[in-house]
């Protein structure tokens, strides 16, 4: 099992050149290529690419759930609605503060932790065992366990506060001021493995010999991250700084079962606000806008991302 | 390498530090999970339950009914993984060896996918799968779970047939094996343990998801287990704290377990993508 783990980050160094040079297909071959595909691309077209773009046409109606009147279409109406709806903007805002606050201080923390796991230190199976932990919990069962961690009575979290003289702790997740910091370091400590992971094995395809090459010149610790690591890092550091600023930005498991949005809707995401619109009250074209609006913010996030990496070609 | 003492004291404090942030929680939760309702109520909570009990896992099952949900899951899960592994493999075959106008299409999609606020697609799905009669059906719930988890098992998938070098195919092909035959015969051999890996991943993640389930399935009986756990918080966030961390422990472990067993190669496959896009 474990021989084969270097295998396909091998591959990914093989030059480009090998597939041009290989036969042109011919037309025979196509056919045989659609019948391969065909049965993956039908669902993929039927419930994902369909129902997407079914989405986009219901943010321009009327559509409720449960309504007898037939559907109609109302244009921009949802649109200029949303736009005045300043919970909708409140919401987007906490859902910007949040992917961004666990984002960054993830990416600090796992970029450590992979550096750190990267050495020979004599405790790196264990955290390496442990990693597997938040990344294979059920989103939910992890909002139930920070749930009871931050119990105000029965949690272990305000219990060593106390017994470190810290006071007398708080009831972390009802407070206003604390929900949203609360919410964003289970944020991070759920999605912190998954982002060593992807560093260290990054890490791992950067080439010993510069390293050492490097020492050897006299280039101190930072030097030689500035100078050799980083360089060979940053595609996939910027790959999975860009995923994770998305999926945390559309995330809904974690905090609908830490908080539901709450207290007064200071951790309400923009996806447990769409919910609510469309599951709680029925309005499923409103909530659809509300989407079409999450889409385009993530297309900006996205296009922000492409021309970093551009810029950065230039640069490395 | 050489590091100064200090730093290498340094790097375990450090080291150290991140060890109890990981378990610290989980720790909790299976402390909470064996204590007596009297040792929950103390006002100052212990971390080693002084008289363990099972009475919560018990409880937990008298409650709500998670046999039943996990058996939900498991059929979710299992059916999903296969239907997605079936219909992939092909498609991931053909993104990897060809550069046609498709393959590259299907690649971008994999990235955009990524990117969907699920809630855009769940309005229409719950539209359609409604018109259907598959809403709160299993059956529909694996439909949508095979394409949500099919953009990452194709990702998976395309990196285990690059590292299957073309030229033993080639190389079978002018033996006179017809494609389909060196497809079954020389690929499919070589590609199995990454099948398997992508399978398993695919388990996981419909396993575990909840968003999906809780929009699709309303009858209770229908129910999958991150559904049913959320059960145990009540409407006013009250909730009784042993069972629900018995239960939640209790979800834990089939993913738990897989992970164990595919995470290594997962890594692979994410940094194959991740490199490559």
């Amino acid at each position: 099992m474990t021989s084969v783990t270097g295998v396909p980050a091998t591959e990914a160094r093989r030059p480009p050149s090998r597939a041009p040079s290989r036969s042109r297909p011919r037309r025979g071959s196509d056919h045989a290529a659609w019948f391969l595909v065909l049965p993956a691309l039908i669902p993929i077209l039927v419930l994902s690419v369909g129902p997407l773009l079914y989405g986009v046409l219901l943010a321009f109606t009327d559509s409720q759930s449960g309504r007898t009147a037939p559907t109609q279409w109302i244009g921009g109406l949802n649109f200029r609605d949303l736009l005045h709806d300043s919970l909708f903007w409140e919401s987007f805002r906490i859902g910007l503060v949040w992917a961004v606050g666990v984002t960054v201080p993830q990416f600090l923390l796992a970029l450590g932790l992979a550096l750190l796991l990267n050495q020979d230190l004599r405790l790196r199976w264990l955290a390496r065992a442990l990693a597997i932990v938040p990344w294979a919990m059920p989103e939910v069962v992890v909002g139930i366990m920070w749930r009871i961690v931050y119990n105000p009575d029965a949690g272990i979290l305000n219990e060593t506060l106390h017994d470190l003289g810290l006071g007398d702790g708080r009831d972390w997740l009802s407070s206003l001021s604390t929900a949203l910091p609360a919410v964003i370091v289970v944020g991070v400590w759920a999605g912190m493995p998954q982002t060593t992971v992807a560093l260290l094995a990054g890490l791992q395809n950067t080439p010993r010999e510069l390293h050492e090459a490097a020492a050897v010149d006299g280039a101190g610790a930072w030097r030689r991250f500035r100078t050799v690591t980083w360089p060979a890092l940053r595609p996939v550091a910027l790959a999975i700084t860009a995923l994770n600023l998305i999926w945390n930005f559309n995330s809904f498991a974690l905090v609908y079962v830490l908080t539901g949005g709450g207290p007064g809707g200071r951790t309400r995401l923009p996806m447990l606000f769409a919910y609510e619109e469309a599951f709680r009250y029925g309005q499923f074209g409103y909530a659809a806008a509300m989407g079409c609006v999450m889409v385009a913010v993530i297309s900006v996030l996205l296009a922000v991302f492409l021309v970093g990496r551009l810029r950065g070609g230039d640069d490395a | 390498m050489r590091t100064s003492t200090g730093a290498r004291a340094g790097q375990y404090v450090a080291l150290l530090a991140y060890l109890v942030f990981l378990a610290f929680p989980f720790l909790w939760l299976i402390s909470t999970a064996f204590k007596s309702p009297r040792e929950l109520g103390s006002l100052h909570p212990t971390w080693i339950p002084r008289h363990p009990t099972l009475a919560n896992f018990r409880q937990a099952f008298d409650e709500q009914p998670l046999l039943h949900a996990a058996l939900n899951s498991l059929l979710a899960a299992l059916g999903a993984a296969l239907i997605a592994v079936v219909i992939a493999t092909p498609m991931a075959w053909v993104m990897a060896r060809r550069r046609t106008l498709l393959a590259r299409a299907a690649t971008g999609w994999v990235v955009v996918s990524q990117a969907f606020p699920f809630v855009l697609v769940i309005i229409p799905l719950f539209l359609v799968l409604k018109n259907l009669r598959l809403i709160d059906s299993l059956a529909g719930l694996v439909l949508v779970y095979v394409v949500w988890s099919l953009p990452f098992a194709l990702w998976m998938l395309v990196g285990y047939v690059r590292a299957v070098p073309a030229e033993l195919e080639e190389a079978a092909a002018v033996d006179g094996a017809g494609k389909l035959r060196t497809l079954v015969s020389v690929t499919a051999p070589l590609l199995a343990p990454g099948i398997v890996a992508t399978a398993l991943f695919a388990f996981v993640t419909a396993w575990n998801e909840f968003f999906f389930a809780l929009v699709l399935l309303k009858t209770p009986e229908k129910q999958t287990l991150p559904v049913v756990l959320t059960h145990f918080i009540g409407a006013e966030g009250v909730a009784d704290l042993g069972p629900l961390a018995a239960a939640a422990f209790l979800a834990t472990l089939p993913s738990l377990l897989v992970f164990a067993l595919i995470q290594r190669r997962i890594t692979g496959g994410m940094l194959t993508g991740a490199v490559k896009s």
